[in-house]
C-alpha cells in the first residue's frame, strides 16, 4: 500500500513537472525572436530612420518613413471600414443566435477566418485593382479590412452573448426602445471586450504581407494618396530582406523591430484595457 | 368599490403551442398589494409579463384576449408607453453595471434620451431612493457604480429605478427569491409603504410572504386563475380545493 502510494505520488510529480516544463518551453521561441530582433534592429532605429525614405544602394542612411506612414494609413482605413460592419454584424449574431441567417453568416465568418490571406489579396485585386487599372492603398485597406472582420465579429458576438439577458430586460421594462437598448446598454457593457477584439485584429493585420502584394503593391517613395500604390512595413521587410545588400538588410531589421514593437504594445494595451475597463456584472 | 387599474377578461397567452395562461379574468384595484402565487410553471410569471408587454419579447410568444390598464387595451397601446406606465422589478437585481447609482435611478429618462434640468433629476433621484428606503445608505456614494451595493440594496435600487418613472403599477417577479432574509424583510417592508402611491403585483413562491405583504392573493394553477380573494380569506378558508391543497402543502 505504501509503495503504491509512493508510485502514485511520483507519477503526479512527474506530470506536474512535465506541464511546468512545457509551459516554460513555449515562452522560449518568443523570447529568442524578441531578443534577436531587438539585437539586430534596435541599432538601426533613430529619428532619421523614422523620418526618411530608403536610400539608394550604396548611399548611407535612409529610413522607413514611407512604410511607416503607409502601414498606419492603410491599417487606419481598414479599421474604419471593418469596425462598423464588424460590430453591427456581431450584434446581430449575438441577438439572433437561432435564426438561419445567423447560422449561415456565422459559418461564413468562420470560413473567412480560415481563408489564406494571399487569396483575399487576389480577390481584392480582381474586385478593385483590375477595374481601377492601378494598384492602390485603398485596395490594400479593403483586403486588410476583410481579414479583420472575422475577429471583430466573433469577439463582439462572444462578448455580448456573455451579458445576462436580465440587463436587456431591465432596459426594455423601462420603455427603452430596442435600438437604444443596444446602443446605450448592451454595447457599453461589452465595450472592453469589443475594444480588445478590435485591438487584437489590428495587431493581427499590421504584420500581413500577402494581402498587400497584389493590392497596395509597395512604393519606395513617401505617398499619402490612398489611390496610389503605398509601401507598408511588412512589405518593406519582405523586399529588403530578400535583397543582396547589407544596408538593406539592416533597414529590414530596423523595420522588423518597429513592427514588433507595434504588435507588442497593442497586445499590452489590450490587456490593460480589458482589465481596467472591464465592467463588473 | 375602488377604481380598477388592471383588468383582464378571458386573457390567454402562449409560448408557441404551449398554452400557459388560460382564460384569466381578474380585476385589480388601485393602491393594493396583490400576491400572485402558484406552483412552478403555472403561468403566473407569464401573466405578469403580459401586463407590461414583456411576454412578447420572447420568440414565439403570443397573447389573446382583453387586458386593460384603466379603460385602455394594453395590447393596443404602444408597448413603450405601457412600460412607462407599468414598471417592473425582476427576480435578480439587475442594475445597469455601466451606470452610477444616480444614473441607475434615472435610467428610464437617460436611456430614453429625455432631457431635464439637473435639479429636477436630483429631485427625482432623492425622492425615488427615499421611497425605496435606500437614500440614507447611498446618499454619499451616488456616483459609485450600482453594482458595488449588496444584493438587497441592488434590488431596492431597481425598485427606485421603477419608481422614478412614476408608473401606475409596479410588477414584481419573485423580487426576493435571490435575497437573504434580512434584505427580504427590508424589501417586504417597502411594499407596505409603496402601496400608498402605487399598485403592486407580486409574483411569489413564498406563501408566507404572500400572507405577510398582500391585500389580495391570486392563485394560479395549470395556467388558470383558480381563486382570487382577500388574502386572509384565502389563507384561512379557501373556496377551491386546489387552493387548499396548495396552501396546506399537499402539492407544490
Amino acid at each position: 500500500m505504501e509503495a503504491r502510494l509512493k508510485i502514485r505520488n511520483t507519477k503526479s510529480l512527474l506530470f506536474k513537472g512535465l506541464i511546468v516544463f512545457l509551459a516554460f518551453l513555449i515562452t522560449i521561441p518568443l523570447i529568442v525572436v524578441l531578443l534577436y530582433i531587438i539585437k539586430q534592429g534596435v541599432m538601426q532605429v533613430n529619428w532619421h530612420f523614422l523620418t526618411h525614405v530608403p536610400a539608394p544602394v550604396g548611399e548611407p542612411g535612409g529610413g522607413i518613413a514611407n512604410a511607416l506612414v503607409g502601414s498606419i494609413l492603410m491599417v487606419a482605413v481598414a479599421t474604419i471600414i471593418a469596425i462598423p460592419v464588424g460590430i453591427l454584424s456581431g450584434i446581430y449574431l449575438s441577438e439572433n443566435p437561432s435564426t438561419k441567417l445567423a447560422y449561415y453568416s456565422g459559418l461564413c465568418v468562420d470560413i473567412l477566418q480560415g481563408v489564406p490571406s494571399i487569396v483575399i489579396g487576389i480577390v481584392v485585386y480582381l474586385w478593385i485593382v483590375k477595374p481601377a487599372g492601378t494598384f492602390s492603398a485603398i485596395s490594400g485597406s479593403v483586403a486588410l479590412a476583410i481579414m479583420m472582420l472575422p475577429i471583430v465579429i466573433r469577439s463582439t458576438e462572444q462578448t455580448l452573448r456573455l451579458l445576462p439577458p436580465s440587463l436587456k430586460e431591465a432596459a426594455l421594462s423601462l420603455g427603452v426602445p430596442y435600438h437604444r437598448v443596444i446602443i446605450k446598454v448592451i454595447v457599453p457593457c461589452g465595450f472592453s471586450g469589443i475594444l480588445s477584439g478590435i485591438m487584437l485584429s489590428v495587431a493581427r493585420i499590421i504584420g500581413e504581407t500577402a494581402p498587400l502584394l497584389f493590392t497596395a503593391l509597395g512604393n519606395s517613395f513617401l505617398s499619402y494618396s490612398m489611390k496610389k500604390p503605398m509601401e507598408s512595413l511588412p512589405h518593406l521587410i519582405y523586399t529588403y530582406a530578400t535583397s543582396p545588400y547589407d544596408d538593406w538588410h539592416n533597414l529590414a531589421w530596423g523595420a522588423s523591430f518597429i513592427l514588433l514593437m507595434f504588435v507588442l504594445i497593442l497586445n499590452i494595451v489590450t490587456k490593460l484595457i480589458t482589465r481596467k475597463w472591464n465592467i463588473q456584472l | 368599490m375602488e377604481h380598477t387599474v388592471i383588468s383582464s377578461s378571458k386573457f390567454n397567452a402562449w409560448f408557441g403551442d404551449n398554452h400557459v395562461v388560460k382564460d384569466v379574468s381578474i380585476a385589480i384595484e388601485k393602491n393594493q398589494v396583490i400576491a400572485v402565487m402558484g406552483p412552478s410553471g403555472c403561468g403566473k410569471t407569464t401573466f405578469l409579463r403580459c401586463i407590461n408587454r414583456m411576454h412578447e419579447l420572447i420568440p414565439g410568444a403570443t397573447a389573446k384576449g382583453s387586458l386593460k390598464l384603466y379603460d385602455d387595451e394594453i395590447y393596443q397601446m404602444n408597448p413603450i408607453y405601457v412600460r412607462y406606465k407599468i414598471g417592473m422589478v425582476f427576480q435578480r437585481p439587475n442594475p445597469f453595471p455601466n451606470l452610477s447609482i444616480y444614473d441607475n435611478v434615472i435610467a428610464g429618462y437617460k436611456l430614453n434620451g429625455l432631457k431635464m434640468p439637473k435639479a429636477d433629476f436630483d429631485n427625482i433621484v432623492e425622492k425615488s431612493l427615499t421611497s425605496a428606503a435606500l437614500w440614507k445608505e447611498v446618499k454619499d456614494s451616488l456616483h459609485k457604480k450600482g453594482t458595488f451595493l449588496s444584493g438587497g440594496q441592488q434590488q431596492r435600487l431597481c425598485i427606485a429605478r421603477a419608481i422614478a418613472m412614476e408608473p401606475e403599477v409596479i410588477l414584481f417577479d419573485e423580487p426576493t427569491s435571490a435575497l437573504d432574509p434580512i434584505s427580504t424583510s427590508s424589501v417586504e417592508q417597502l411594499f407596505h409603504e409603496l402601496k400608498e402611491n402605487y399598485t403592486l403585483i407580486i409574483v411569489t413562491h413564498n406563501m408566507q410572504q404572500a400572507a405577510r405583504v398582500s391585500d389580495k392573493t391570486a392563485f394560479f394553477y395549470m395556467g388558470e386563475l383558480v381563486e382570487f380573494d382577500d388574502t386572509k380569506q384565502m389563507f384561512t378558508a379557501p373556496s377551491d380545493v386546489r387552493t387548499q391543497n396548495y396552501i396546506t402543502g399537499r402539492f407544490s
